[in-house]
Order: structure tokens, then sequence, then C-alpha cells
């Protein structure tokens, strides 16, 4: 009999070939996905080649060009022409083009290319985004890519978890954003550092995997290692019709150890927002009305869904964008573009007077689509708000959930839905 | 292997978008992203640095993104050696992987001021204020980590391990 163990330590012990591991413990795994994007793979294929002509699985590896495309200058375009050229060069079938091709972690779960129990490596950070759908899934720098890609194989050290109970009924306007971000400012920019994180209780088996995948793809802004939810009923209904490949569920045995466990009552989470410069200078939104913005984003890894531009949408319709704020509207993957379209939030992002972009990471890393100029300031539903994240070294990136942003773009200042007219 | 600079020492949270940002990512050249190194947490950082000097920063150094390039640019920018009280996990894998040496070792930060001189023993772990006289004992990496250390990096480890199969 192994010993207990917690949904991190099982998916990591079943590709190490292991029946049970211990934190701490340094083990060599097998890869079900090995995932690059347009900044990163650049440098990973140049890694494997130092390794091996031929990737160790064509249909495993997988390439994503988001960051830069459509391609905004000469040198992203080269960037991007390098992967596209290895991509056919090895018969790479994850790979989308420009006109099919989403954010990596809006279209991974959407075209059910990671399934629940597997054990993904991403040259991006917010590749544990995936452990919203039970996947242990971390991000790693381009020559751990580069050796996966060649080997198909990485090393780990297996992390302790730290288990965040969320429990009870969340109130009116609280989205998974706002309780990643509670959960951010109480632990800190490194309070989970090296640590997976799994989250669990009522609230968030309350939300849809939109909500949950908000929550998984902000756990690296805690340092976390992973950020994990069981599989349930909501995860299956959402990973049947789309699953490539089988898959396998793990649950946390009840007497599995943590490093830490933290409740957190539902009813204590207000809609929050992150202030310059760190994601853990949080404050609910409503004590932040006085702040002046200059351009709202809507969109992201971790806000670029369906459901959050349904958020969006109800706060925009019959309004208009303040006249001093640029809104940019941008959906993460061609499908939530379809349903966009399809369901008339286009026109009310439009009738608002949002732009409404391309799917891209764009303006989120201060690549294109919406730098900011000195002193400018936007509010984003994006992950990050480092000095110079989205543009000059003196902006300023305030972070917060789809409806708060929607809400701020109509006020031309920090805002909630209710304040409107 | 023993390295010896002067410390320049910044404080804690030090995200891989001030030590590289974004808009320098559209090349992969080591000499290249040098010249950005650090651009939007001092400016002035490539016009002070000089080869073999140290980093020297207080918790969670190079949190945020996965970017390999923020350790390549620091590499290549002529840093030595990166002493930290902790760093972040992908940029603790990235530094291992590409061969820049670093050192948790939250008394040495402590220790050393903006400007001290420093010398490092990266096999002992012994860290030396060469302007105070004082010196402190670094964690020890684990074996396994030593041995991508040793190696010279992860692609090196790789081949060497495929070779002996």
């Amino acid at each position: 009999m192994a010993r207990p163990m917690n949904i991190a330590e099982k998916i990591l012990a079943a590709h190490a070939g292991l029946d049970e591991v211990v934190p701490g413990q340094l083990i060599e795994c097998n890869l079900d996905l090995v995932l690059s994007n347009d900044v990163t793979a650049p440098i990973a294929i140049d890694e494997c080649r130092k390794i091996t002509d031929k990737v160790w699985d064509a249909e495993k590896v997988v390439m994503v060009p988001d960051h830069y495309t459509p391609n905004k200058d000469i040198k992203s375009a080269e960037l991007a022409n390098r992967v596209r050229k290895f991509v056919r060069e090895q018969g790479i079938s994850h790979y989308w083009e420009v006109g099919c091709v989403g954010i990596e972690h809006a279209l991974l779960p959407e075209q059910g290319v990671c399934v629940p129990g597997d054990l993904i490596i991403g040259a991006d950070s917010h590749t544990c985004t995936y452990g919203a759908m039970g996947c242990f899934s971390t991000g790693v720098g381009s020559t751990d890519a580069g050796v996966g890609l060649a080997t198909g194989r990485a090393w780990f050290k297996v992390p302790e978890s730290i288990k965040f109970v969320v429990d009870g009924e969340l109130k009116p306007g609280v989205t998974g954003k706002d309780i990643i971000l509670h959960i951010i400012g109480k632990i800190g920019v490194d309070g989970a550092l090296y640590k997976a994180m799994e989250f669990t209780g009522s609230a968030i088996r309350s939300l849809s995997m939109e909500g949950r995948l908000t929550i998984s793809n902000m756990a690296i802004e805690a340092g976390g290692k992973a950020g994990i939810i069981e599989v349930d009923d909501i995860t299956r209904a959402y990973v049947e019709p789309r699953a490539e490949r089988p898959w396998v569920e793990y649950h946390s045995d009840p007497d599995a150890e943590y490093a830490d466990v933290i409740y957190i009552d539902a009813q204590d989470i207000e809609p929050t927002v992150a202030l310059p410069s760190l994601p853990s200078n949080t404050k609910p939104a409503a004590e932040c009305r006085d702040i002046a913005i200059d351009q709202v984003v809507i969109g992201s890894c971790t806000n670029g869904r369906i459901e959050d531009m349904r958020q969006a949408a109800a706060v925009l319709k019959g309004r208009k964008v303040h006249p001093n704020v640029r809104c940019i509207v941008i959906p993460a993957t061609q499908q939530v573009v379809r349903q966009c379209l399809q369901e008339g939030l286009t026109e009310i992002f439009i009738d608002a007077n949002c732009v409404v972009s391309a799917p891209t990471c764009g303006p989120c890393l201060g690549g294109h689509m919406g730098c900011l100029a000195a002193g400018e300031r936007a509010i984003a539903t994006t992950n990050r708000n480092f000095v110079g994240r989205m543009g000059d070294p003196t902006s300023e990136v305030i972070l917060s959930s789809p409806a708060v942003a929607a809400a701020s773009a109509v006020a031309g200042h920090v805002a909630l839905p209710e304040d409107l007219d | 292997m023993r390295f010896e600079g002067n410390a320049h020492r910044y404080g804690r949270d030090i995200d891989t978008d001030v030590i590289i940002p974004a808009r320098h990512l559209t090349t992969t050249v080591p000499a290249e992203l040098a010249k950005h190194c650090l651009e939007d947490l001092d400016p002035e950082f490539v016009n002070k640095v000089q080869p073999g000097d140290i980093l020297v920063a207080e918790e969670n150094f190079g949190c945020g993104s996965s970017r390999e390039h923020a350790p390549i640019s620091i590499k290549a920018a002529g840093v030595s050696v990166v002493i930290a009280k902790s760093f972040a996990r992908i940029f603790y894998r990235n530094s291992i992987n590409i061969g820049l040496p670093i050192m948790e070792c939250p008394a040495a930060v402590d220790g050393i001021k903006n400007g001290d001189k420093v010398s490092v023993d990266a096999d002992t772990g012994t860290i030396t204020n060469l302007s105070t006289g004082e010196s402190f004992q670094a964690q020890p990496f684990p074996a396994f980590i030593q041995e991508i250390i040793e190696a010279g990096g992860l692609i090196e480890r790789t081949k060497k391990k495929m070779g002996a199969n």
C-alpha cells in the first residue's frame, strides 16, 4: 500500500513509474505534452537540435504562436517563421496558424489537447492553467522545453502542496479572478514558492470551467509550481466532448499530507483589484474608485474566455466607454471570437466604442495591440502588473475581473458595475 | 570555480519583466539581450556592470515569466553569480540549466552592501565580503542539481546520459 498522496504527488508518481513519491524527492518523469510559443520555442528548438534532429513524438509537441501574432514587426515575424519551419519539418500536428490560433492556455483546454491526469511542461509560466482540469502542468524555460522536445522527459522536485479550501456562497459579482487575487493578496507573490497549490471547497466547485481556469492560471503569481483543482462533474462535462485522448482522474487521499491548509470563507471575498506593481497588492475594488484610468484590456489567458466576454458585455450593453478611455477587447481564441459574434457580444462591444482584436497575448506583456505611454494607467483582466509590464516603465497596470474592468471603462476610473447609471 | 567582483544589490520580487522587458524578446541573441539587462529596474546597470560582477537581491528573485531570456541576459551582461535570499522556481531551473551560477544565502544578502567587493567559491558555497571581511555559507545544491552544473548545463547532461545508455 502506497503512502497517502495528494493529486500532485499521484500524477508525478504515475509519470515517474513509481508507486509513491514524497515531497523533496528528485524524479524524472515521462511527459504527456511539451508546449512552447513564438517567444520561447525558437530557443527551445535550438536547444533540442543540440541533442537530436527529431522530436521525441510529433503528436505530443504543442507549438502555439500567440504572443506577437499577427506579427507586429519583422523581428517577431522571423521568430514565428522559425517555429513554422520547424513544425513543418518535424510534422508537428498541434500547431495553429493565424486564423486558427488562439492564446495557448485558452486554446489547449478548449480543443481538448490537454486532458485530466496529464503531466505537461510548457515554456510559458502560465502553463499551470491546466491544473483546473486535474492536470499537473507547470511552466519551465526554453532549455527544459528543448530537452522535453528531444526526450519527452523532464526532472522534477516533488513539491509540497498547500490546500486552499474556499467554502460558502460567493457574493454577487465575485468571480474566479476575485478568488485568486484574494488568495495572492493573502499569501504574497512567493506565498506558494516551490509548492503545488490545490484549490477545493464548495465555492471552487460552484465555478464553471472558465472560472476555475482563471484561478489555476494565476497560481504562478503566488510562486506556485502547479494550481490543481480536482476533477468533478463540471470538469467531465467540459472534457468529454473535446478530449483527444482517454484521461485519468486522480483524487487526493483523505489523509494526504499538506504543508499547509488555508481556509477561506467565500463571504470574505469582495470584487478585488491588484494595484501596481505586484499581483499581491490587492484591495477591494470598492476602495479604489478614485483611481483614474486611460486604458482597459479585457482578454488574455487569464480572462479571455466566453464567460469573461459575457460578463464584460453584460456591463457594457447600452453604455459607452468613457471618452478619455481606450477599451480593447481580445477574445482569446477563434472559437470565442465566433461565439461573441453569434451571441451578439461583438455588437455590444462595438456599440460601446470598444475595439475588438484578433486573439493574441498582445498588450498583456506589453507586446503590441495596446502598449501604454509614460505615466499612463490601465485596468486589465490580465495576470501581471509588474513595472513596465504593459509598456513604458512609468506606466501602471491594475488587475481585475472582466466586470470591474468593463465598469471602469465606462466610468473612466476604477468602478463596480453597480456604480453605473 | 571562484568568482570575484563588485556587488550590485537590489530588493525583493525582482521580476523577469524588469530583468528583460518584453519589448526586447524579439531577439534570442545573448549579446543583444545583455544590452537591456535590468533596464526597467536600473537603466544604469548595463553601464556600471563589469565582467565578473555579482548580483545580490532579496527574496523571490526572477519571479513572473518563464522567459529564459532573463538569465541569458544576466549571464551575457558579464554577471558571474547571482546571490539571493530565494529564487522564483522557473528562474532557478533556467539558471541551473543554462549554467548561470546562483546561490541561496539570506545571511550573505543581509551582509553585503551595494558596491562591496565580494568573492564566491562555488564549489564550497563560501561567500566572502572582501570589503568587510565577513564570510557566509550558502546552501549546497542537491547532488542531482550539482550533476547538471558539473556537466555544464542540462543539454550537456542529457547528451552525456543518452550517450551512456
